[in-house]
């Protein structure tokens, strides 16, 4: 089994939501309309980690929900049942600019989900997209707005996002053989 | 990306027969997936598209409203075809035998049967029968897993745990296909189960499946933080197993002064349908300690999950299901 490669730190982490933050401000002027909705497992808490950043920067608070998208993926038959998290939308999403967070963009099916669940909720003004880590392969015409990382990746790699409040020792994103 | 869920999840069976043959993790997978479903519910749009482009069939050959309508609603929040099979207006009537109905249905490419019949273990025969994915939704007085599902997920919701908690059910268990779900479920997640009854509807060899037996009410309930009451099934007994159901209702009845020597937070259920002021005396049955009326509002997101799940499930991956 080789050895993981660590290809984020907790203090690389840290930068790059700050830096996420700092373009999604600048990309939306009307900083009222934006709305950040995190895709478990992962990016609902980095969905939650740039709402706190976000709210310094424009200096209010910033509304957060957490979006599900497992019943609405196209693999469905083709595996084992995958976990069904909560999905909280804590606000009204007509009209408003969605910015999707999700923890690594792969094949973009998972973005497609997403984009086809947050349908169920309302029509959103716009839908944005941020990630951590870009580890390329896309299977649909799908492109992230704000990008931590891009990481070129194999297929047979495998990317983990591991994060203190998921109980992990410290931040770290870390890449090691399947 | 295309999280690796499966570390996480433990359900890999084809189809859900019994409990019986359940482990404590898979039955909370069950209900952790439930807890997803049951905000699905609460939403203005209650449609998910998990289950599109499946067909499920509600094959009842015992007659049944409430169980009925709930899968059917549920595979249809799960975006599934359903087609209602009920005795009265079915082949089986006309001598059909219930292989060939099931295989009929499955030709006509069903991929979920959800079968409830009078004998005990129709669902069973009919997973070696079919390859279609098989969900017991009530076989004879054997087991009726879902209702296990919904009440174990009802009182996980009500008092956090279920590890620890004393729950008595009373009633006939003798003839309960509800009891014996309840007892498997209840005593895999850890709780103390006490069952209690007329001596003739609750024989002492349900000590085998783990719980106290008593026909001691006021003790039974005492220390009791659930209470889950059964119906008398007038239609599973061969002859009168009590006197009277005046008398049935004087010795075993949930009443104002029976519930007032309980523990005050100890909740009150039952699966329905209710007879009141028999097993129940009808003001409890509508009070605040009741929680008869979420129970069937779980029953529906169990039931999503049970079909969510079973459709994931590969017998390959479980050859002995």
């Amino acid at each position: 089994m080789p050895e993981p490669t660590v290809i984020l730190d907790s203090l690389a982490i840290q930068r790059a939501l700050t830096r996420i933050a700092h373009e999604i401000a600048e990309r939306n002027e009307a900083s009222a309309d934006v709305a950040l909705v995190g895709i478990p497992v992962g990016g609902d808490q980095l969905a939650a980690r740039l709402a706190k950043i976000l709210a310094v920067i424009w200096n209010h608070p910033v509304p957060v929900g957490i979006l599900d998208v497992t019943m609405h993926r196209d693999d469905l038959d083709q595996r084992v049942a995958p976990t069904v998290h909560p999905t909280d939308i804590p606000f009204d999403v007509n009209g408003k600019t969605i910015v999707l967070v999700d923890d690594v963009l792969f094949s973009g099916r998972t973005t497609r989900a997403a984009m086809d669940a947050l349908n169920d909720f309302g029509r959103p003004k716009k839908i944005q997209l941020a990630v951590l880590v870009d580890r390329g392969h896309r299977d649909l015409p799908i492109k992230a707005d704000f990008i931590g990382k891009n990481a070129p990746t194999a297929l047979d790699e495998k990317i983990s996002l591991l994060l203190t409040e998921a109980g992990a020792a410290r931040d770290e994103v870390i890449l090691k053989k399947k | 990306m295309i999280h690796d869920a499966t570390n996480n999840m433990s359900w890999t069976k084809k189809h859900l027969l019994d409990i019986e043959s359940l482990t404590a993790e898979e039955i909370l997978t069950v209900l952790d997936t439930a807890r997803g479903f049951k905000a699905v519910g609460e939403r203005a749009i209650k449609k998910v598209p998990a289950l599109r482009g499946k067909t499920v069939v509600n094959l009842f050959v015992e007659p049944s409203t409430r169980t009925r309508t709930s899968f059917e609603l549920a595979a249809t929040r799960l975006s599934a075809d359903v087609i209602n099979f009920t005795t009265e207006a079915s082949s089986l009537k006309k001598g059909e035998t219930l292989k060939d109905t099931a295989r009929n249905l499955e030709a006509l490419n069903a991929e979920l049967i959800i079968i409830r019949h009078s004998a005990s273990g129709a669902p069973h025969f009919l997973s070696r029968v079919l390859d279609a994915h098989v969900i017991n939704a009530g076989d004879g007085a054997h087991e009726h897993p879902t209702q296990a599902f919904l009440d174990t997920f009802t009182i996980r919701e009500k008092k956090g745990r279920i590890a620890g908690l004393n729950v008595t059910i009373l009633g006939d268990i003798l003839y309960s296909r509800v009891a014996r779900s309840d007892i498997w479920a209840l005593t895999k997640l850890g709780a103390n189960v006490t069952l209690c009854g007329p001596a003739t509807l609750v024989p002492k060899t349900f000590e085998q499946m783990g719980c106290r037996v008593t026909h001691d009410v006021a003790e039974a309930i005492r220390d009791a933080d659930v209470i889950n009451l059964l119906r008398i099934q007038h239609e599973r007994q061969r002859k009168t197993m009590f006197p009277s159901i005046g008398e049935y209702t004087q010795q075993f009845g949930l009443t104002k002064a029976r519930l007032a020597k309980t523990k005050p937070d100890a909740i009150i259920m039952h699966p329905g349908p209710i007879n009141r002021g028999v097993e129940i005396d009808s003001e409890i049955a509508d009070s605040s300690r009741s929680v008869i009326l979420e129970q069937v509002t779980n029953g529906l997101a169990v039931r999503m999950a049970v079909l969510y799940l079973v459709n994931g499930g590969k017998s390959v991956a479980n050859p002995a299901n």
